[in-house]
């Protein structure tokens, strides 16, 4: 056998291995099957050129340099209204109609501002985990711009959500259950000595920590006494510890008793080995399987116990594990309304130059940011699809395909997409009009013109061999084989539209 | 002798829609089938509207013990006061805002269930809605909701717009299942447009694409089948329950049918300052359902129509520090529909009996009130969905 041979006969031992995906062993290459698959899960849909970058590094070190790639804060700055430090002050009870219009309509248009931030900042984040971590939280330390009023407060909490998403655990209960956006959505700043209110309490055990049926209604009334005296301190907009309205009696939570403070049961809560579980088990749902495997969660979770609660510690663990590449857990994800949006922008390359009409679109797809519909948060998973919100997806990834961004019949389309859903999900922080409904439909077709897509020259960029383009695209759009391929010959525009179309782009 | 004659009923209703559906044409790629020739049945045909009050409303507020002095002594801020509670009995009347409502009542289609609860109630609003929306008991966890459940044991007809539509709103609730049919939409008219993207395929693949496959399914036929426009003499609320309400009646007039209609309000959850906002969302209730009176007289519908508003909880009886209520357990509901029997049902919670948490005990449990709905509503056996046995109210006639 000449040298020539055996080279080849290694290149194709490598590509072999490369094709077998599911079956590759943890220090082989990942190859660009399990790159893309990694980079779905962990970001926003990645494009070929993330794709090739990952695809030549094993497991581990491809896992490494995402991990290492995060950051502890934002890369663009934040809306300059966010900065604001004059009090936070509701309208009183005997404030004038206009009072309260202006209160409104300030904390409106800054929670839009808030809304386009954030998702310019998914847009064009080097580090799509840090974005999608912080995603994460927000749906776990789940506060609402419809209750907290203050988009200032919101930003805070982003902010908070941020510098902990991929640090420890324990410090970002600590600083979650502190932060004021939290106080106000829970209630914790009516929870005083005497008058205790459990809000707080009961979902600091039941989402936070050790997950539902963990504890009893006793463990919650003591706990609630333990944070009696957290506060907001309207002048400063931020945490104040009220020492006369803390109850400083003796409490007794899960077992254990003393005269714990707020930041004590934080401490008996996070000494439970509950809290790993259902933490490892809320990040196996997130970023593997619907179904968490119990074997590997406590596994997980006694490593996360163990590293004090490192998140990337957890991480690293889902990241790598066999059943993270399994065959049989690909595409069985559904993705949330923002990693649609976002992720199809961002695949598309495309860059539009305000985030405000992407996140009144996925607002319409049944997520707006900043506004969960409940302490639980967005359920997801399947749930993220009935007929409503798939029509809102299908026809934002029609219009986004279509090269021809003319403004006749376009304008008008596009208007149909906000059918109203988008409108009402949103309406927390729109004034209830007419001339809403109008203002959204604008919006959106601002941004939709802005992101005029050229399906020729994207295609086209995608393989150097033109019989190759209909796979390397459909390859890199879809988790798996598409359900209705059209003809491999289509024009570019028709090609990308049925594939963004297919049932498949749906899922991760 | 009523289960066993309902039980028959049933399984001879099973066997004639087997039989019906193989000489049935099979949709494309849908396992449903499209009968040529069944038409629903009256039972079948009627309707039930739900009203979800989501957050939680304050019931004592609501259906105000006025004559109860614990009341006023729990509520020193935002108690109702005495000579402006709408008056249904000496010991109870309604918020001035729902007196709206109060024509209904004397024509004796309003009925008022008073204590509706469960034993060992949670206190979450997510796991209580759940508890409501599953019909579980408390320390139970069921994931498909009770009309799915219904549904499955009594299949609506195959040539239903779609077993549930919920208008305004993402989270399917009782409908929630991957059986059902259900539709989620804001309006008719972008419904049918939009409805156009949807293709037809088979519900092949994992669980994640088989669902996202069945409802671009169940899409296309519920927009083939509520494509009728139609406009109303009756005046909808601006705002967006008035909107849902439109919308809602715009559902009911097409006739091909549909099973259950549900319409959401937001925003009980008054943990402070309660008493505006309570104020505007009865408000905003009660002229909504005097529109859906109005509408569903019009398309002829009123008699088998029974509208029925649900929580997760009701709110504690004594008030909190910030003019709010904290989360509570039994509250009251409404029953509304042409062939409803009007009247006060269940009986007003102990307000001098608070539990530990300081709330009430409930009189009528909510699974009650299900099983009226099923057994003498539409003749679904109640015991097998509801997983026991409760004791049904007199709530419609015949």
């Amino acid at each position: 056998m000449n040298r020539n041979t055996i080279l080849a006969v290694l290149a194709l031992g490598a590509t072999l291995a490369v094709a077998a995906g599911a079956r590759a062993a943890p220090q082989d290459v990942l190859g660009p099957d399990d790159a893309r698959h990694l980079l779905a899960r962990t970001g926003f849909g990645p494009t070929a050129a993330e794709v090739s970058a990952l695809a030549p590094l094993t497991r581990a070190a491809a896992v490494e340099q995402l991990l290492a790639g995060t950051h502890k804060t934002a890369r663009l700055p934040p809306p300059t209204s966010m900065l604001a430090l004059d009090p936070l002050r509701f309208p009183g009870p005997n404030a004038t109609l206009e009072e309260r219009r202006a209160f409104n309509q300030r904390n409106n248009r800054e929670g839009l501002e808030l809304r386009a931030w954030w998702i310019q900042e998914m847009l064009t984040t080097p580090s799509p985990l840090t974005e999608r971590m912080t995603l994460f939280w927000h749906n776990h330390f789940v506060s609402s711009q419809q209750k907290v009023r203050f988009a200032r407060l919101m930003h805070g909490q982003n902010v908070v959500l941020r510098e902990h998403a991929l640090g420890s655990f324990a410090a970002l209960l600590h600083a979650a259950a502190k932060d004021p956006a939290m106080l106000v959505y829970l209630d914790v700043a009516q929870n005083r000595r005497g008058e205790p209110n459990e809000n707080f309490a009961r979902e600091a055990m039941e989402l936070f920590t050790l997950g539902e049926g963990r504890y009893a209604q006793q463990d919650v009334k003591e706990a609630a006494r333990a944070f009696t005296g957290w506060s907001v301190d309207r002048e400063t907009g931020r945490f104040v510890f009220r020492r006369g309205m803390h109850d400083a009696g003796e409490k007794s939570v899960l077992g254990r008793s003393g005269r714990f403070d707020g930041d004590a049961v934080l401490d008996v809560l996070l000494a439970q080995e509950a809290t790993a579980d259902h933490i490892v088990s809320k990040l196996w749902k997130e970023f593997v399987s619907p179904d968490p495997d119990a074997a590997q969660v406590r596994r997980i979770a006694a490593e996360f116990r163990r590293s004090d609660y490192a998140i990337k510690v957890a991480l690293r663990e889902l990241l790598t594990a066999d059943a993270f590449y399994a065959g049989e857990n690909r595409g069985v994800l559904v993705k949330s309304p923002v990693e649609l949006v976002v992720g199809a922008l961002r695949q598309l390359d495309l860059a539009p130059s305000d985030g405000l009409p992407f996140a009144i679109v996925a607002s319409g797809m049944g997520q707006n940011l900043f506004s969960p519909p409940n302490v639980k948060g967005w359920p997801g998973g399947e749930s993220w699809i009935n007929a409503n919100t798939l029509l809102a997806r299908k026809q934002y990834l029609e219009r986004l395909s279509r090269a021809d961004a003319g403004m006749g019949p376009a304008m008008r389309r596009t208007a149909e997409m906000d059918d109203g859903s988008g409108a009402q999900a949103i309406a927390a922080v729109f004034d209830d009009d007419r001339e809403r409904r109008t203002r959204t439909g604008r919006t959106i077709e601002r941004g939709m013109r802005d992101a005029a897509f050229d399906a020729n020259a994207w295609v086209a960029a995608q393989s150097a061999s033109e019989g190759d383009r209909a796979r390397a695209v459909r390859s890199l759009l879809l988790p798996l084989p598409p359900q209705s391929p059209g003809p491999d010959e289509a024009p570019p525009a028709i090609l990308v539209r049925t594939t963004l179309l297919d049932p498949a782009f749906q899922l991760k | 002798m009523r289960d066993n004659t309902g039980m028959v009923n049933l399984a001879r209703r099973t066997l004639l829609a087997r039989s019906a559906a193989l000489a049935a044409v099979t949709s494309f790629g849908s396992a449903r089938v499209a009968f040529a020739a069944a038409p629903a049945t009256a039972r079948e045909r009627r309707l039930l509207v739900l009203v979800e009050l989501k957050g939680g409303n304050d019931g004592f507020n609501t259906l105000v013990p006025y004559a109860d002095a614990a009341y006023a002594a729990l509520r020193p801020r935002i108690a109702i006061a005495r000579d402006a509670v709408v008056q249904l009995s000496d010991a109870v009347g309604l918020h001035p805002s729902l007196a709206p409502l109060l024509p209904a009542w004397r024509e004796g289609t309003l009925a008022v269930l008073q204590g509706v609860g469960y034993p060992a109630p949670n206190l979450s609003h997510f796991r209580s809605i759940e508890i409501w929306d599953t019909a579980s008991r408390s320390d139970e966890f069921l994931s498909d909701g009770w009309l799915a459940r219904a549904f499955a044991a009594a299949p609506r007809p195959a040539t239903f717009a779609a077993d549930g539509v919920v208008v305004g709103s993402n989270e399917l609730g009782p409908l929630a299942g991957t059986k059902l049919r259900a539709i989620a939409l804001a309006d008719t008219e972008s419904f049918q447009r939009r409805a156009r993207l949807a293709k037809p395929a088979a519900a092949t693949g994992n669980r994640a694409l088989a669902h996202i496959r069945r409802v671009e399914a169940d899409v296309r036929e519920a927009a083939a089948r509520l494509s009728v426009q139609r406009e109303f003499a009756a005046a909808f609320p601006s705002g967006g329950f008035g909107n849902a309400v439109r919308t809602a009646c715009e559902v009911i007039a097409n006739p091909s049918g549909v099973g259950v209609v549900r319409l959401t309000l937001d925003g009980f959850d008054t943990h402070a300052n309660q008493a505006g906002t309570q104020a505007r969302l009865l408000a905003e209730l009660a002229q909504g359902l005097v529109a859906l009176e109005a509408a569903l007289k019009e398309l002829g519908r009123w008699d088998d129509t029974l509208v029925l508003t649900y929580a997760e909880f009701g709110r504690r009886p004594k008030e909190n520090q910030t003019g709010g209520t904290d989360h509570g357990t039994a509250s009251v509901h409404f029953a509304l529909g042409g062939t409803v029997r009007g009247g006060l049902y269940g009986a007003m919670p102990d307000l001098s009996r608070l539990d530990d948490d300081g709330n009430v005990a409930h009189t009528l449990d909510f699974r009650s009130v299900y099983a009226t709905v099923l057994q003498r509503w539409w003749d679904i056996g109640a015991r097998d969905v509801l997983g026991g046995r409760f004791e049904e109210i007199a709530l419609v006639r015949a």
